[in-house]
């Protein structure tokens, strides 16, 4: 079954990618050129590798968000709000609290996700005592947590004059490998000797993707081996019954989305510390929940899974920004063509079906129900 | 007199807004009484104000753009009704990448046909939709501010009694609303559950194509990325609002409609509230009406699950 | 001669049905004359509904060919089949709750104006006639929700007559009704038979085949077995047909050895989802030692007065004593701990987490309890040991703890929850519905397991709507009506016709004498 899934995702991925070749032909460009210049943007230059792991860490965490969400029967599609939510608090809490270094970044971060935990616990809040669907309750918090957060940067003591953003958080909270090391005369002398290197750090290199394997390590072991995630697996696939059995079902709901909120939350505060610095203020979604609840369920709601998928996604997204100044093809392709593995991935019927008939032309036995 | 203008003006800009997302809702409320859930309006809605604005761009006629939107709308739903309706795929993953697809072939196409630009170019007022009754009162009066609207407004009203009267008073409407209930009832009877289901997904993403054209060709006069903001998840909202009915969905909508107004009359004026807080308005208006409504609500029976026929 | 011996109206041959892998039908023949009542009887899950799925066009099948009057038919849909004259009512309603009775059985046919606009009143006028014609009497303009399921089931009669049938198929009409409905269903039925229609009763009760049956045709396992006329045959050879081998039908156990009270219900207040109260004072008191059944008919306040006292449902009002303790609106997971487990009467809804493999499955209860883990770690060792033990005690197949538990078969299934509980050592146990849609086998599995258990000196309440069930396996008999105890009796005096008579809201013992 297992592995039926994982060709489910390679083919409905091979979809994706023949659509965006369909949708840019259409449009007079050439596919393979343009398939060639985002492999290249991603693993032309060590600089490139970086930014991709770069982009892609906060995927990572927000999907492994919707992830643990879906296994335990929630759809998050709040990722996005408590993503916001986290980097407005870890923006907060890195500019104003004066904290040693190493101390100070693990407060921020911890700040962001129990930020994120809490926006996301309201939403499971309203479902548990309400009845309240989370994913129109998700969806309204995440509007509310934009608004919310650019009018916290629109606050006289937090804006930066002239700048649509806040202030920068103090030096002390950033989470960057070898930020001080790389200018100093040390750091410089040593990259000026070996170019891999320099390439590969010049770009914010930071330890949020650390922290996102080590999440996803966390979430798998607690959903795999742990009285919470059974009970937490209990009320998802079956909470009638998970309630027969004495597992507080509205409790584990709330529980669950509170998980769910804090990866997100933990999401934007790595960003926030690692990559922007600061808090801009948004005209439109940035996407990283969206694309969070795409990588979850590229890696087929699995929390391990989600590191690979997350891997493509910040590569798509990474070498789809070169289409634009290269060969002029508007960037959206790489929407719709995740969009499209999307909807394949929604149909797995489909793809059994394509799959049983490769496997009866092979001489396999498989009969279709229908 | 100030006062009473005033109240018009706010009438006024609450049934303007609240149009687009009385199409849209109106369009939730088809497919799910049918049994499809249908989270993909907002990105039908997305393709539906874009193309509307590009035609009437293009060609000069409003009317031609709003039609077109409709289609585009429509055709999107063909996707969404295929994964739903034929391959039982889950409705709500499939809206997510109605929610993908929609926006981004609006924005990818947008950049194609203008120069790169991510949003389309401004039509000039008079090709934009006419407002049948302007000139009819006084400018500035109590009535001009409240009745000088858009056709689209009185279209999204028509269609409310129409859709009513379809769902309610005809056979269609009966066979469409036994598929939501009790699919295989329906199907023991003959009744084609699929024809219908692709009927009722399709006909809500025309309707979710028009509403996004109200915006786009009506409300304002081009399509841009942040003009499809929610839109959709609030028709949404206001179709569980009203409780799965058209009529309704429209209080829902005008409820929301209102905040909306709200939202623009204190902007423009001297009251010192921050636009960000005001902009939250109808978002957390969203989510105290479902807090207070949504305990009694229960919608279609079937909705949101799909149908097999050959299971036993 | 009611019975035309030279129409076959209905001729289906060598029926294949496949589902993947699953032979459900395996090459059957079935023939039926006009004017005849025939009898299809098997066991559970023996084929009966998929064949006549077929005949009515919502199955298409894998191989085989249908005959109707003996000409060579296509049934690809239902349409097809009721513009043939082939009328369904299956076991589990096909109505539309919110819909009225005119416009459930008007759908797909509808009566309309110009425009496709509907005519209500035509239609509800057409309905009232044919009522009138058949004797099958409803009130057209109620909600299906606000009216009883015999009501229901005329419904249901009348959609086929409605469209024209002269065959009628009945899928196990009989289930949800009381004996005094049931009688007058068989009326029924004898009524429109005299009237020239044919009529398919899928049954697996086999008082029912001699009481209306003018032929029988037996399945087992996807396979005919024989057609029989039934003046022919007893109820004994039916049932060995049915079941491949000789069958008791009387539960073997000893006299009871009755103790003191363990659970007693005082005066018990329960609403049902719509806020009105479904049990309504109820009060009972279960002794140890003794297996008490609950007689009655669905929908009197059985689901919810279980739900009320395992702790899944709000008590309003009245009080639950276990053991000497209050457990009045404890928890699920407190009233377990104090000593009361279920057997849940929607086993793939309550009873089991059908994503979950077996072993999962057998420590719903006790997950978080060494040895099954410590300090909040799962201890996969101790758990797949512990279910490993079950599934040999409980012969549960296949043989394999990791086994997916939704693809169980309905009686292995069953098994893991009835291990489950009763590895929880029970005071009560309560068993709702325990043996629905299982095969003979697998019953008179469940009931030894529940004897067993009252001979170790504890108590079981079973609460099942086949009375034949409460009347073999219980020592005591409470009947259930309208959310009350209206009589308990001892399991020895009862018989059916007072049972019946309670069971329909007939007032006490001594009135029903």
């Amino acid at each position: 079954m297992k592995q039926n899934r994982f060709i489910m995702i390679v083919i409905s991925i091979l979809f994706g990618l023949i659509t965006g070749a369909i949708v840019l032909l259409v449009a007079g460009f050439n596919p393979l050129e343009a398939y060639g210049v985002m492999v290249k943007g991603v693993f032309g230059s060590p600089k490139y590798i970086s930014w991709t792991i770069i982009r892609s860490t906060p995927l990572i965490l927000t999907g492994i968000s919707v992830a643990f969400a879906f296994r335990t029967g929630l759809f998050n599609i709040g990722a996005e709000g408590q993503f916001i939510i986290g980097s407005l608090v870890a923006t907060l809490v890195g500019y104003f609290v004066k904290l040693p270094p190493i101390i100070h970044p693990i407060v921020a971060l911890l700040a962001g996700a129990l930020a994120g935990a809490l926006w996301a616990g309201f939403a499971g809040l309203l479902k548990s005592k309400f009845g309240i669907n989370e994913v129109i309750t998700t969806i309204m918090l995440n509007w509310i947590a934009l608004y919310f957060s650019n009018f916290m940067v629109f606050t006289k003591a937090f804006k930066r004059p002239n700048k649509d953003a806040s202030h920068r958080i103090l030096e002390s909270a950033s989470i960057n490998v070898l930020g001080k090391w790389k200018t100093s005369e040390a750091g410089k002398v040593f990259l000026a000797e070996h170019k891999f290197w320099k390439e590969f750090l010049n770009p914010p290199v930071n330890y949020g993707f650390i922290i996102a394997i080590l999440a996803a390590i966390l979430i798998w072991y607690i959903l795999k081996h742990t009285t919470l995630g059974y009970q937490l697996r209990a009320v998802g696939f079956n909470k009638d019954a998970a309630e027969y059995g004495g597992i507080d079902v509205k409790k584990n709901i709330v529980v669950s989305m509170m998980i769910a909120g804090a990866l997100s939350g933990l999401a934007g505060a790595t960003q926030v510390l690692g990559v922007s610095k600061e808090t801009a203020i948004l005209a439109i979604m940035e996407g990283y929940g969206f694309d969070g609840i795409a990588v979850s369920l590229i890696a087929g709601n699995n929390p391990l899974g989600c590191i690979p998928a997350a891997l493509l996604f910040g590569g798509l997204k990474y070498g789809g920004s070169k289409l634009q100044p290269t060969i002029g093809a508007p960037f959206e392709v790489i929407n719709i063509i995740i969009g499209i593995i999307i909807f394949f991935i929604a149909m797995p019927k489909l793809v059994e079906i394509i799959t049983s008939y490769k496997g009866k032309k092979e001489g396999g036995k498989v009969e279709s129900t229908k | 007199m100030k006062a009473l203008n005033d109240l018009g003006i706010i009438i006024g800009i609450s049934l303007m807004y609240a149009a687009p997302l009385m199409y849209t809702a109106l369009g939730g409320v088809i497919s799910e009484n049918a049994g499809v859930v249908n989270i993909g309006l907002e990105g039908m809605m997305t393709i539906g104000a874009f193309t509307g604005a590009t035609v009437a761009y293009f060609t000069g006629n409003p009317w031609l753009g709003f039609l077109t939107a409709g289609l585009a709308g429509g055709a999107l739903a063909i996707l969404h009704a295929i994964a739903c309706v034929t391959f039982t795929a889950d409705h709500v993953v499939s809206g997510i990448a109605m929610n993908f697809i929609g926006p981004g072939l609006a924005l990818y196409l947008c950049k194609i046909f203008f120069d790169g630009a991510a949003m389309t170019l401004p039509l000039d007022l008079d090709h934009k939709i006419p407002r049948p009754l302007n000139g009819l009162f006084p400018t500035d009066s109590f009535l001009n501010s409240i009745f000088n609207q858009y056709a689209t407004v009185y279209i999204a009203f028509l269609l409310v009694i129409l859709v009513w009267f379809m769902l309610y008073k005809t056979k269609l409407g009966l066979r469409l609303r036994s598929v939501g209930e009790h699919p295989r009832a329906a199907d023991t009877l003959g009744v084609n559950v699929y024809k219908i289901k692709y009927f009722a997904v399709i006909l809500s993403g025309i309707f979710a194509g028009l509403g996004g054209a109200a915006l786009s060709i009506a409300v304002v006069s081009n399509y841009r990325v942040s003009l499809i903001s929610g839109q959709g998840f609030i028709a949404l909202a206001a179709m569980i609002f009203g409780n799965w009915k058209p009529h309704g969905a429209m209080w829902g909508c005008l409820l929301f409609g209102v905040a909306q107004g709200l939202v623009v009359y204190l902007g423009g004026t001297s009251l010192k509230v921050s636009s960000q807080l005001l902009a939250m308005i109808p978002y957390i208006i969203t989510i105290i009406v479902l807090m207070v409504f949504v305990g009694e609500a229960t919608g279609p029976a079937a909705n949101g699950i799909p149908y097999e026929k050959d299971r036993d | 001669m009611r019975i035309d011996y030279d129409t076959k109206i209905i001729e289906m041959k060598n029926i294949t049905k496949k589902f993947g892998d699953f032979v459900a039908n395996d090459n059957i023949d079935l023939t039926v004359h006009k004017g005849e009542i025939h009898a299809l009887l098997g066991e559970n899950g023996a084929g009966k509904t998929t064949l006549m799925n077929i005949l009515y066009g919502l199955y298409e099948p894998t191989f085989g060919e249908i005959y109707l009057n003996g000409k060579k038919t296509n049934i690809t849909n239902p349409s097809v089949a009721i513009r043939n004259g082939i009328g369904m009512v299956h076991q589990h309603f096909m109505l539309v709750e919110t819909f009225t009775v005119v416009e459930n059985i008007i759908l797909g046919m509808e009566t309309t104006q110009r425009m496709g606009v509907l005519d209500i009143n035509r239609a509800t006028k057409e309905v009232e006639e044919l009522s009138k014609k058949y004797g099958l009497h409803v009130d057209p303009n109620a909600k299906i929700h606000d009216i009883t399921v015999g009501m229901q089931q005329r419904v249901e009669i009348l959609k086929a007559l409605y469209r024209g049938a002269d065959i009628l198929i009945l899928d196990e009409p009989t289930a949800v009704l009381t004996p005094q409905e049931i009688d007058e269903l068989m009326e029924i039925m004898r009524s429109l038979a005299s009237q020239g229609k044919t009529i398919i009763i899928i049954t697996h009760k086999l008082k029912e085949i001699k009481q209306v049956a003018d032929y029988c045709t037996v399945i087992r396992r996807g396979k005919k077995v024989d057609t029989v006329k039934v003046a022919d045959v007893t109820e004994e050879d039916l049932a060995s047909m049915m079941v491949g081998r000789q069958v008791s039908f009387k539960v073997d156990k000893k006299e009871a050895n009755v103790g003191d009270v363990v659970l007693k219900v005082d005066n018990l207040v329960v609403k049902d989802n719509r806020k009105l109260n479904a049990v309504k004072g109820l009060s009972l008191e279960l002794h140890r030692g003794e297996i008490l059944g609950i007689a009655g008919v669905d929908g009197n306040g059985q689901s919810e007065f279980i739900e009320g006292i395992t702790g899944l449902r709000p008590i309003e009002s009245g009080r639950v004593i276990l053991n000497g303790k209050d457990i009045t609106n404890l928890s699920p997971k407190e009233i377990i701990e104090n000593g009361m487990n279920t057997i849940p009467e929607d086993r793939q809804k309550r009873g089991l987490i059908l994503d979950f493999t077996v072993a999962e499955n057998m420590i719903l209860e006790n997950y978080h309890k060494e040895p099954f883990s410590t300090k909040g770690r799962l201890n996969h060792k101790a758990i797949s040991d512990f279910s490993k033990e079950l599934i040999e005690k409980f012969d549960i197949r296949p043989r394999d703890h990791m086994h997916i538990a939704g693809e169980l078969s309905g009686g292995n299934q069953q098994k893991v929850i009835l291990a489950r509980e009763i590895s929880n050592d029970p005071d009560v146990l309560i068993a709702a519905q325990p043996t629905r849609g299982l095969d003979v086998g697998a019953i008179e599995y469940v009931h030894k397991y529940l004897v067993e258990q009252r001979d170790h000196g504890k108590a079981v309440l079973l609460i099942s709507f086949e009375l034949d069930e409460i009347m073999n396996v219980s020592d005591r008999i409470a009947v259930i009506f309208n959310g009350k105890i209206v009589d308990v009796m001892d399991a020895k005096e009862a018989d059916e016709r007072t049972l019946g008579y309670l069971m329909a809201g007939g007032g006490t013992i001594d009135e029903a004498k």
